[in-house]
């Protein structure tokens, strides 16, 4: 009885009941397919649990050269769980770009990004740019060695880039060389910029959603069942994020992250310095390029040839537009986007190995 | 006749639902299960946002001593971090605070209340009281810090 | 208006013939007082300048002319002290016989065999001497005459060094100059003028590598390398005026000057006594005299490299000693190592061990300690700091092991949360089945 009061009271100021009418009528298409719904949520589930232990951190973290990789020590040996709340961040971090990948590429292959849906794609790029941006920015935050030093070879790569490298350089450096300023600009960029952002690029990626529905492949059209979101599909997610608990949890056991050797800006860099698994690709790619090509550098063409390709992420939905008129065309994209994903993972696994 | 709510249970479009004993286990299970789970999870947060004992991350100064403990023209070790220092309240008063690390060979010196020197064992080297190097090997002067007073403690800073 | 005027000029204007008066007054008085002033000023520096040996002598090429042209940096010269206050005569004089006038205490050239008694006409003149330099010695010659050098100069050998093979002479800079041939940096070069030339030092049947060997030394690294004057050279050990190899017996009191502990801890020893019989010469028998490296572990024990084995056979106590103390130094130097190891492990990990680390350095001051003990070429004394620092080194040890025990305590602790998570999983997947299984299909 109480419940309905506070209910109708909430009602007639917010207006909960139009809100909560039309999220009983959110329904989940079922088909084979299916199961590549979840991983956007996961995503996002994941962003939460980087949000909340990010917010933590930050109770205890010094974002200076002298003090960073202090704090991060401190956190790890003087406060109460602080090695579990960094640990899962770092983590948390991991899974997040990889469950973010699995839902591109489902989406990609689905073409989930067809009319009317070009803006929700649009955004989600846009996010991926942003998670990697966090990722980036998130690295050099402890200041030990191995940041240091990725973080200076991926400064110099973006340094390569024709006409605004050198600007893009001292932007991101706040200098010319990673310093103290590289850390406090990072900081920034982590904590205050990119959250800034991706709260409203998310808003944004999930009105959309919300809007359009979710998309059926063409093949399912004539017949899926349907699925009521709350309860049921959202108990489903629950349970994956359940899980995913469970495997934060473990990676924070098995492979806790360690705190390794507070950075030296003067000592030489370590040998076989890598990037973060999700650049490794395009590290190791890099490696791979002649150092001239014609008369231009291959490092630059090799950048100028991946930013091609991010741009053309943003424009997929704009030159595929209506698939099913042509076959030959889909089956170009799915075989592009096989091949893209198999240079991805191999030369992810190629550049561990080596 | 028809599906009216109360008539759920009992119709025939509905597949095995449990009887209400084992139902009202699962929700009590489930209950249970979920509050430890967040319990779990809010108790670590809990925890980890009340400051701990040590509540500086830097050991950039540190309480070496209490003035009740050092009388006048005695020398005390004390750890600042994972270094050694030392301290000293010379005969007049004065508290002075150096590093306790010869830069001889590493050995660890000491304050001679005698020779109201400061005096590395391993091989006769000497310090005055402003940790200059004076006599013996030592090539270098003593890091020397500043000292402050808090009530009874002594604190040492690293610069 | 033009009253005015009128009035003005005649104010100001100076009456013709006393203004001529004026000017030719001032212009004269402060001509003459120049000139006196010139003339009074001009006098001492052009009698001090008058120097006819100088004067002479620059106009003289090769030896002859040489000495006046170094005078200019000598230290004496810089005193008011000039030629003749060494060598006598008239510096006024123009004319040759006038300047060099016996009767005007004219001495020459001193004989080699002389040079000591020249030089300490003055330099043994304590009330003189008080003029200059009152902390400056006044027993040079008196030191020189039981130097080596000086007794073979009472025989009559002038080959050997007097006063200005090493000082030099006309061009004297004080010690303290660095330019000086006897400044610390420049004193071993400066032995090694005449002690490193085989030839001319045939006839006295001393080895001629010294200064070779010293340049490879510690203490010439000291000295050259980290510019620390305090870094003994030639005479530091040996004197300089009373130069002279230290006797056999004496040579720990010698390297004691600077390595106190070693040297009182050596003389304290069953070595002094033997070493002194048998006419080793104490500390340079292990480490050597000239050639002197930095001492490592591998001089003690039974190894090769050890000097202990030079004399200590398999069997004999001393070579049990000497192969125990290495053993045992060695021991607590892997258990550091060991500590070391794990602690930088485990706050790699992130764990924090600051307090075994500082403790360490008690250990590490132990092995410090340790190797100056050996001096005393006692096992029991040298264990006096091994034990305890090994005991300290294994503590730190197991702290390291705990902190890695704390690291597994919470991975365990972490994976059974797990089981507790995925129990939770089951649950909300069994309530899903149940909410699902009572709605409309």
């Amino acid at each position: 009885m109480r419940i309905e009061t506070f209910k109708r009271w909430l009602d007639e100021r917010l207006s909960i009941s139009t809100l909560t009418r039309t999220a009983q009528k959110k329904e989940v298409p079922l088909h084979r397919q299916s199961i590549w719904y979840y991983f956007g949520g996961m995503t996002l589930f994941l962003f939460v649990v980087q949000v909340v232990t990010g917010i933590l951190l930050l109770l205890y973290y010094r974002p200076s050269a002298e003090n960073a990789f202090e704090s991060v020590q401190f956190i790890m040996t003087e406060v109460k769980f602080g090695w579990l709340v960094r640990s899962i961040h770092s983590w948390s971090a991991n899974l997040m770009i990889l469950t973010l990948f699995i839902h591109m590429f489902s989406v990609y292959f689905m073409r989930a990004y067809n009319r009317p849906r070009e803006l929700t794609w649009v955004s989600g790029v846009v996010l991926l740019f942003i998670s990697v941006g966090f990722g980036f920015s998130g690295y050099l935050l402890p200041w030990n060695e191995v940041s240091f030093f990725a973080t200076k070879v991926g400064t110099d790569i973006a340094g390569v880039i024709p006409v605004a490298g050198k600007t893009m350089l001292r932007f991101l450096r706040g200098g010319d060389e990673v310093t103290g300023a590289t850390l406090t600009r990072f900081f920034g960029f982590h904590v205050a910029v990119l959250p800034a952002l991706a709260t409203v690029v998310i808003a944004i990626h999930v009105l959309l959603v919300q809007l359009h529905g979710m998309h059926v492949p063409t093949r399912y059209e004539q017949n899926y069942r349907r699925m009521k979101f709350f309860p049921n599909f959202l108990m489903r997610d629950l349970i994956g994020w359940i899980l995913a608990i469970g495997v934060l949890a473990a990676l924070a056991a098995l492979f806790p992250w360690e705190l390794g050797v507070k950075a030296d800006p003067f000592a030489p860099a370590p040998a076989g310095i890598k990037p973060e698994w999700y650049f490794l690709f395009m590290f190791q790619t890099l490696k791979y390029i002649p150092a001239k090509i014609f008369m231009f550098d291959g490092e630059v063409i090799g950048i100028l040839f991946f930013m091609l390709g991010g741009a053309a992420l943003l424009v997929i939905p704009f030159i595929n537009r209506s698939p099913d008129q042509h076959p030959r065309r889909r089956m170009i994209f799915n075989v592009f986007g096989v091949i893209v994903l198999l240079y991805i993972i191999v030369m992810t696994v190629i550049g561990y190995l080596a | 006749m028809g599906n009216t709510s109360w008539d759920k249970s009992t119709s025939s479009k509905y597949v095995n639902p449990p009887p209400p004993n084992r139902r009202r286990f699962l929700d009590y299970l489930l209950g249970t299960s979920a509050a430890a789970t967040l319990g779990a999870i809010f108790y670590p947060i809990i925890r980890f946002m009340a400051p701990p004992q040590v509540v500086e991350a830097m050991q950039s100064s540190v309480v070496a001593a209490k003035l009740s403990e050092l009388p006048p023209n005695s020398g005390k070790i004390f750890k600042f971090g994972s270094k050694p220092g030392l301290l000293i309240r010379t005969a007049s008063g004065e508290l002075k605070a150096f590093s306790a690390v010869c830069t001889h060979l590493d050995c660890i010196v000491q304050y001679r209340s005698d020779t109201k020197q400061i005096w590395c064992a391993c091989h006769n080297g000497q310090y005055n009281l402003n940790g200059e190097n004076i006599g013996g090997p030592p090539p270098r002067p003593l890091e020397e810090y500043p000292v402050n007073k808090r009530g009874d403690d002594i604190v040492v800073n690293r610069s | 208006m033009d009253k005015h005027r009128e009035l003005v000029r005649a104010s100001t204007e100076v009456p013709r013939d006393r203004r001529l008066h004026d000017e030719r007054w001032t212009g004269a008085a402060k001509l003459l007082l120049v000139a006196t002033v010139v003339m009074i000023t001009a006098y001492p520096i052009g009698a001090q300048r008058k120097n006819s040996c100088v004067e002479c002598h620059t106009r003289l090429e090769g030896k002859i002319g040489d000495p006046a042209r170094s005078i200019k940096d000598d230290v004496h010269l810089s005193r008011g002290l000039s030629c003749n206050d060494c060598h006598g005569g008239d510096p006024t004089q123009d004319d040759k016989d006038a300047a060099k006038d016996p009767r005007k205490g004219y001495l020459g050239r001193p004989r080699t065999v002389d040079i000591p008694a020249f030089c300490g006409k003055c330099h043994n003149d304590a009330s003189f001497m008080k003029k200059f330099n009152p902390a400056l010695r006044v027993d040079q010659e008196k030191e020189y005459s039981t130097s080596v050098h000086g007794q073979l100069l009472r025989t009559g050998n002038e080959k050997v060094a007097t006063c200005i093979s090493c000082h030099g002479v006309h061009g004297i800079r004080a010690v303290s100059d660095a330019l000086s041939s006897v400044y610390p940096l420049n004193v071993a070069e400066t032995c090694a003028k005449c002690h490193g030339q085989a030839a001319h030092m045939a006839e006295f049947k001393i080895p001629t590598d010294q200064y070779a060997k010293y340049k490879q030394s510690v203490h010439a690294k000291a000295l050259y390398e980290r510019q620390d004057l305090s870094a003994p050279t030639c005479n530091d050990c040996h004197g300089n005026h009373g130069a002279a190899p230290p006797g056999i017996a004496s040579v720990a009191n010698v390297c004691g000057q600077c390595h106190a502990r070693q040297a009182e801890l050596f003389q304290a020893s069953a070595h002094k006594v033997a070493f002194d019989n048998m006419g080793f010469g104490e500390c340079i028998k292990c480490h050597n005299n000239h050639d002197i490296a930095a001492p490592t572990d591998e001089l003690i024990g039974t190894g090769e490299k050890s000097v202990c084995i030079s004399c200590h056979k398999p069997g004999d106590k001393g070579f049990a000693a000497a192969g125990e103390m290495r053993t045992i130094i060695d021991g607590l130097l892997g258990q550091i190592e060991k500590s070391r190891e794990i602690l930088d492990r485990a706050e790699r990990a992130g764990m924090e061990v600051s307090r075994p680390k500082f403790e360490l350095r008690e250990a590490i001051d132990g092995v410090t300690h340790a190797r100056v003990l050996i001096h005393t070429s006692s096992t029991a004394e040298v264990d006096k700091v091994i034990g305890p620092a090994v005991g300290v080194a294994a503590k730190t040890y197991k702290a390291g092991e705990d902190a890695i025990a704390e690291l597994n305590f919470r991975r365990k602790g972490l994976i059974v949360s797990l089981f507790f998570i995925l129990f939770l999983a089951v649950l909300v997947y069994l309530k899903l089945r149940e909410i699902e299984s009572r709605q409309p299909a």
